[in-house]
């Protein structure tokens, strides 16, 4: 009896560990970035500007930053998106074994591959392309860098999704079948629906993993600090921004809190995805 | 074992060598004892450090600490007595010479090296040579055109370092009159992927060390800073005689003419080993 209570706590205590280290990376990041409140003052993070280091007047204005991620993050997921999902219904309803037996290996090593390489493979060959293709004078703006980032997103996408639609029950496309529906319409009206809390998981998940791509965009964003929504315009991400600077910044200095709240934001932005994905799950799930 | 007895031989030897001195050497005896500091300048912590550790290895008995903070931390170092040799990326103003006197410290400089930024184009841009003020107005963005300064008509790319770089504040201090950069500036980590962008865009223009020029050479081209009539083009040369603009010498400070272990430091550094250990840091030799 006392052994088993003692299983008990140990099993809840490994369980939390990682609730803990949530509070616990909240509660550093807080107390890093919690002098930047009084002096400056929180408003110098509203502003349009981010020019930390100057001899004139030190600027830390996130918007640029967050305009940055929207974008390459927009961008990613309106290529990444479609080609995945139609991946995925392919290898799960359409493929054959053999197919399958070669494709899905192919798309799991892609998503092993480090982002450092992907990134080293974007400057030296996706950079020029894009930079021939829409004759401009640089190849490092948003357009390759989301570029990339839909190949990263790919793998997480089509995995996950793909498993949502290879366990929808047999029992649902024999009926769609045998109420004189074709495959194609089995497939969109049926097998689809069914799964779509599952694929829409999966894009979260996806979302996930491309707003907090550091290396890749570092690499080839071109990282200009500015306020653009236009996809051939270099721009700077918050991650690859934490990524640059936090190396070189003096400790405790404004500039350094000011990382820390850009850290800050951008566990705000994943927290909200991941409780808006499990909100969608959630009503999707009641909806079946 | 024998190697930890000839260490504390050479103690004792550097002890009662001591013992001798005069009131002149009693000030700097805690460095003749094997003890040195040398605080100052962030750009030279670097370079100082990479003497250090070759003069550590020729004089194993002395103990070298290394420490930043800036030149005028360093200076203020010299004179209130808390570090030997005082690294400074400028000269001593006239306030801390007074401050100096009054306490009876007389700096003594020495130029150790020279760093050289050379500003960069494609090799196929056809402009070679700019003013300090076409560098500004490119550098903060009111020029975009390479036709506003003699080019063909071409957008310009402004690339530069990342602003934790100390090239970074460096240009911005000798080359751009301490503006700001343009917020359209593609931000670049590390020298060579400056090179790299700048050796695949015809429009582009940056900035990087005198020593990463020579090296890829093909790749890029370097810009005669000046007017029509006289244009100086960075070169060891060039940065040696004060002639390019973008350049500062680098110095070491010692209080009065130096002594013991001092005064080896010093003579280390500007020795032929000390300035190959310059030309490796990518600075420019004395």
């Amino acid at each position: 009896m006392r052994m088993d209570k003692f299983m008990r706590m140990l099993l809840v205590s490994t369980a939390s560990i990682s609730i803990l280290i949530v509070a616990l990376i909240f509660l550093f990041l807080g107390k890093e970035a919690f002098p930047f409140g009084f002096d400056p003052g929180l408003g110098k993070l509203f502003d349009t500007k981010w020019i930390p280091v100057s001899f004139q007047e030190e600027r830390f204005g996130i918007y640029p930053l967050v305009a940055g991620s929207s974008l390459v993050t927009l961008l990613a997921m309106l290529i990444s998106i479609p080609l995945s999902v139609v991946g995925a219904i392919y290898i799960a309803e359409v493929a054959q074994p053999v197919e399958r037996e070669i494709l899905k290996p192919f798309i799991e090593i892609l998503a092993s591959i480090p982002s450092v390489v992907l990134g080293f493979f974007g400057l030296v060959v996706l950079a020029p392309l894009v930079k021939n293709v829409f004759g401009l004078s640089s190849g490092l703006n948003a357009l390759t860098a989301a570029l990339l980032l839909a190949l990263m997103a790919l793998p997480t996408i089509i995995t996950i999704s793909e498993d949502a639609l290879a366990s929808v029950p047999k029992s649902f496309k024999q009926a769609s079948l045998s109420l004189g529906a074709s495959d194609l319409q089995t497939i969109f009206r049926v097998t689809v629906p069914a799964a779509l809390p599952g694929i829409i998981a999966a894009i979260m998940l996806g979302i996930g993993r491309v707003i907090g791509e550091t290396m890749a965009v570092l690499m080839v964003s071109g990282n200009s600090a500015i306020i653009s929504f236009f996809p051939l315009d270099s721009v700077r991400t918050m991650t690859a921004t934490i990524a640059a600077e936090m190396g070189e910044v003096p400790f405790g200095s404004h500039h350094y809190q000011a990382l820390f709240w850009i850290g800050i934001v951008l566990l705000l932005v994943t927290f909200v995805l991941n409780i808006l994905s499990r909100l969608v799950l959630k009503k999707y799930g009641m909806a079946q | 074992m024998r190697y930890i007895i000839s260490i504390y031989l050479v103690f004792l030897l550097f002890g009662f060598s001591g013992c001798g001195s005069s009131d002149q050497e009693k000030k700097v005896s805690k460095a003749e004892a094997g003890y040195l500091t040398i605080k100052g300048s962030d750009t030279m912590v670097h370079l100082v450090s990479a003497w250090s550790e070759e003069f550590m290895k020729l004089h194993p008995s002395v103990d070298l600490s290394v420490t930043g903070g800036g030149s005028g931390t360093g200076i203020a170092g010299l004179i209130n007595g808390t570090t030997d040799i005082c690294a400074s990326s400028r000269d001593i103003n006239d306030k801390e010479k007074e401050l100096a006197s009054g306490r009876n410290v007389t700096p003594l400089e020495f130029k150790v090296a020279m760093d050289g930024i050379a500003v960069i184009v494609n090799p196929e841009n056809t402009v070679d040579t700019l003013t300090l003020a076409q560098l500004q107005d490119i550098f903060t963005g009111k020029i975009t055109n390479w036709r506003e300064v003699g080019g063909v008509d071409m957008p310009l790319l402004v690339f530069s370092r990342e602003s934790s770089s100390g090239t970074y504040v460096f240009f911005q201090e000798h080359a751009m009159n301490k503006m700001d950069y343009t917020p359209r500036a593609r931000l670049l980590a590390g020298t060579s992927a400056l090179v790299q962008a700048v050796s695949s865009d015809k429009g582009a223009i940056g900035y990087v060390g005198l020593g990463y020029v020579k090296e890829a050479s093909e790749k890029i081209k370097a810009i005669s800073i000046g007017n029509d009539e006289k244009a100086i083009a960075p070169s060891d040369q060039s940065i040696k005689d004060g002639s390019y603009p973008i350049a500062r010498p680098l110095f070491l400070y010692t209080n009065g003419e130096p002594q013991g272990t001092v005064k080896e430091f010093v003579d280390f550094s500007l020795s032929a080993a000390g300035q190959s250990i310059v030309r490796a840091a990518g600075y420019v030799e004395m």
